[in-house]
């Protein structure tokens, strides 16, 4: 039993730091935001070349063959700059969905070019209808010869902007809910038939809906089994969840960390506000909330990487726990920064934005508590 | 003990709601929503109000007030919330009329309340400073007397609406002896004064509602001075008690909770519509209960002040509890947004981005995140409880 990181996972997480420290202020991060295209791609570049791109990837393509502690070192470090490069989209979603899916074919096309930087990714998987139920694909795929042709549509897709290769899920089978009936497709974003609608977020993202108009897929870019992509789909989105889950508690850590420097230097009443108990005992209410959600990410993090049969109740579990500690160190820092709490200038109002962003992606903290007691009290 | 409404009640209630239903109408409301025509309009609204003789509910009759008993002021103001019509600006009317009307000299009278009740002059409110927020009584903004001037220097903030005011109401030091309490003036400054500058601020939502306002040697004739010099701190917090009654907007909750109520009628997860989800049911009922009872309790207050009484310790109740329901509500509206959470305004219509609430749910909960801070923050109004009712 030993929480210690291993000497290439402390690099990894230094590295990460680092890079934040060096080049990812707040200006900066404000800057990258309002671009064009809400991404830095030097910086996507300079991720390339650090070799973060390649974290979860098999040696074979050039991968780090890292597991679930390793992304999530990086991604706490993410956290605490609010770093808007699509990582999450395109390496988590996009290439550990391919990964996964153990074509060999279409991961020796694509990996190789996650880890240099070149492609980036996008999984198109929610639908305006949808909310969190991914299982809700009203999208359809319908065989037409060697081909499947696409139609339907899918919102706030992260990344699908920028992206320049899609995972689209479509229903092949079945009612708009089942499980069974989903497949998965791999196409370029610029097909012929693919509109792309961007838009942008609280948080800074610029997100997208695409539209598809008869798209034609050609058949070798199914990914996994016809009809059986519930599995590959519902595995992605846990991984996902957890990597935000890491990234959540890296918001939460500099959030904290910055309320309670706040609380010491803002005078009132002639004396530092922290001064107050009432205000102090908030501020360990947010520090113990912080601290049982890191307890929480460590616990589902090593179940995921022993692949243990209960991981999945575990990231549930995860997930309600970032929803309410989120929502608590939040709204906590925002109140307690008083007025410079609602302004835009002030970096807090992102921290906490980004917060309830990540409650609100792929599942929040009650669709994820009606899962978590499905699978503990139902079964 | 009797909380049913008389036919008078009754037949007021329907004129009440005719006339919101006539006079408040669609382009009415869509100019209000828009930035550019928000002002005008709602100036054009309060002239409305006005001419109808109901601009001032609370204000003494003698005034321009309506003389309405406590029912029909609860009453006005349920309707005009189940209506959805926007509350009148409140510095003028609501803030600093009353301080006018009970302390000002007859002159003061006679040049200003006029004109606020025509909705010829914006108010603003310069009280807060940048260091001196929930600690009001440490205000450092300098009053010093010279002939028949006061020569003001330093700097508000938080001044909602500054750049659209002609005047404002300011808190400043005019004596640096005794306790910080004493040597407070209230002055009525023209915002047309040489030597103020307003510099906006952007808030959480994106929007600029809110502004610092600095004063550089502004010139401000004594006769602005509301009652004594150094007796400000008295007529301001006779004032912030109404203003802490006036947060607490029970009715405008119960509205929005009603909205929520139907947005979740519509939304369906897996087959199963949200308001039929358990979870999601007491969830609303949480929320419901605590506002059914804060109904009475501002009942209860209006009651007490329509006896005489005025509202003191127990708006601080109000105000706290009225705050956190309306951030709750905004909270579950959010919730319910789900993946489109968190949308920015942007070219695209609703149809094509798929979803019709998402941008004024997170406008609402972002600003509404200033409830608990104004007014006196949450925790401060805990200390008032604790001090002026608690005995502690």
């Amino acid at each position: 039993m030993n929480f210690e990181f291993s000497e290439e996972q402390t690099m990894l997480r230094d590295s990460v730091a680092r890079f934040i420290q060096d080049n990812y202020d707040f200006d900066t991060r404000r800057t990258i935001a309002e671009s064009a295209n809400a991404i830095n791609s030097n910086y996507w570049q300079t991720f390339a070349e650090l070799g973060w791109l390649s974290l979860p990837f098999d040696e074979a393509y050039g991968g780090f063959s890292g597991n679930a502690v390793d992304t999530m070192l990086l991604m706490e470090e993410f956290g605490k700059g609010l770093v808007l490069e699509p990582f999450l989209a395109t390496v988590i979603l996009f290439g550990g969905m391919l990964q996964k899916s153990g074509d060999a074919a279409l991961q020796e096309q694509w990996i190789p070019k996650i880890i240099d930087g070149s492609c980036q990714g996008a999984l198109a998987a929610t639908e305006r209808q949808s909310r969190y139920e991914f299982t809700d694909i009203a999208t359809t795929a319908k065989p037409d010869g060697d081909s499947y042709v696409l139609n339907g549509e899918k919102v706030v897709v992260l990344n699908g902007f920028n992206a320049d290769q899609l995972i689209v899920s479509a229903r092949t089978a079945g009612e708009q809910s089942d499980s069974r009936g989903i497949s998965l497709f791999l196409l370029a974003a610029d097909s012929a038939g693919v509109e792309r609608l961007g838009y942008r977020m609280m948080d800074g993202q610029l997100v997208a809906n695409l539209v598809f108009k008869n798209v034609s897929v050609p058949a070798s870019q199914l990914l996994g089994e016809l009809h059986g992509g519930y599995g590959l789909l519902k595995s992605t989105l846990l991984d996902a969840k957890l990597a935000l889950s890491a990234e959540a508690v890296g918001v939460m850590e500099a959030l904290n960390a910055k309320t309670l420097e706040y609380t010491k230097t803002r005078k009132q009443f002639g004396v530092p506000i922290g001064s107050f108990q009432a205000l102090q005992h908030r501020m360990v209410d947010t520090f113990m909330a912080c601290e049982q959600t890191r307890s929480l990410l460590y616990r589902a993090v090593c179940a995921v990487t022993d692949q243990k049969e209960e991981a999945e109740a575990e990231v549930h579990a995860l997930a309600v726990m970032v929803a309410r500690a989120g929502k608590l160190i939040g709204s906590e820092a925002t109140q307690l920064h008083g007025g410079m709490g609602l302004t835009d200038e002030l970096d807090v109002t992102h921290y906490a934005k980004r917060l309830m962003m990540i409650n609100a992606t792929f599942g929040n903290g009650d669709y994820h508590q009606a899962k978590f007691n499905a699978l503990r009290y139902s079964a | 003990m009797d909380t049913s409404f008389s036919a008078e009640d009754i037949a007021f209630r329907d004129e009440v709601r005719s006339f919101f239903a006539e006079a408040y109408d669609d382009e009415l409301r869509a100019r209000l929503a828009t930035p550019a025509t928000f002002k005008d309009a709602l100036i054009e609204w309060q002239k409305r109000l006005f001419k109808k003789g109901w601009i001032a509910p609370g204000w003494p009759p003698e005034f321009g007030g309506t003389g309405w008993n406590a029912t029909q002021k609860f009453i006005y103001e349920t309707e005009r919330s189940a209506a959805a019509v926007q509350d009148v600006l409140p510095f003028g009317l609501q803030m600093v009329g009353p301080v006018i009307y009970t302390f000002g000299t007859d002159e003061q009278k006679q040049r200003f309340l006029p004109r606020i009740l025509a909705s010829e002059d914006w108010w603003c409110q310069g009280y807060s400073e940048p260091d001196s927020g929930s600690d009001l009584a440490s205000l450092k903004t300098r009053a010093v007397l010279d002939g028949d001037h006061y020569v003001v220097n330093g700097a508000k903030i938080w001044t909602t609406y500054a750049q659209y005011a002609d005047w404002i109401f300011c808190l400043v030091r005019t004596s640096t002896e005794g306790k910080k309490q004493q040597g407070i003036s209230f002055l009525l400054i023209d915002m047309r004064s040489p030597g103020i500058k307003v510099n906006p601020i952007v808030s959480i939502d994106g929007k600029h509602s809110l502004n610092e306002v600095e004063f550089n040697d502004v010139r401000v004739p004594v006769a602005n001075r509301i009652g004594e010099q150094d007796q400000g701190w008295t007529y301001a917090k006779a004032l912030l008690a109404h203003e802490r009654t006036a947060i607490a907007a029970v009715a405008d909750t119960q509205r929005k909770l009603r909205e929520v109520r139907q947005f979740a009628t519509i939304e369906v997860n897996a087959g199963e519509r949200l308001i039929d989800n358990p979870m999601f049911q007491k969830r609303l009922s949480d929320i419901e209960i605590e506002l059914m009872a804060l109904e009475f309790t501002e009942l209860r207050v209006l009651a007490s002040v329509a006896s005489g009484g005025a509202p003191g310790a127990e708006s601080s109740l109000l105000k706290i509890k009225g705050t956190e329901l309306q951030q709750a509500v905004q909270e579950l509206r959010m919730d319910i947004a789900a993946h489109y959470q968190g949308l920015l305004p942007s070219e695209l219509s609703s149809e094509q981005i798929g979803h019709s609430f998402a941008n004024d749910a997170r406008l609402d909960y972002m600003y509404g995140r200033a409830a608990t801070i104004y007014g006196g923050s949450n925790e401060i109004q805990k200390n008032i409880i604790a001090k002026a009712v608690l005995g502690l």
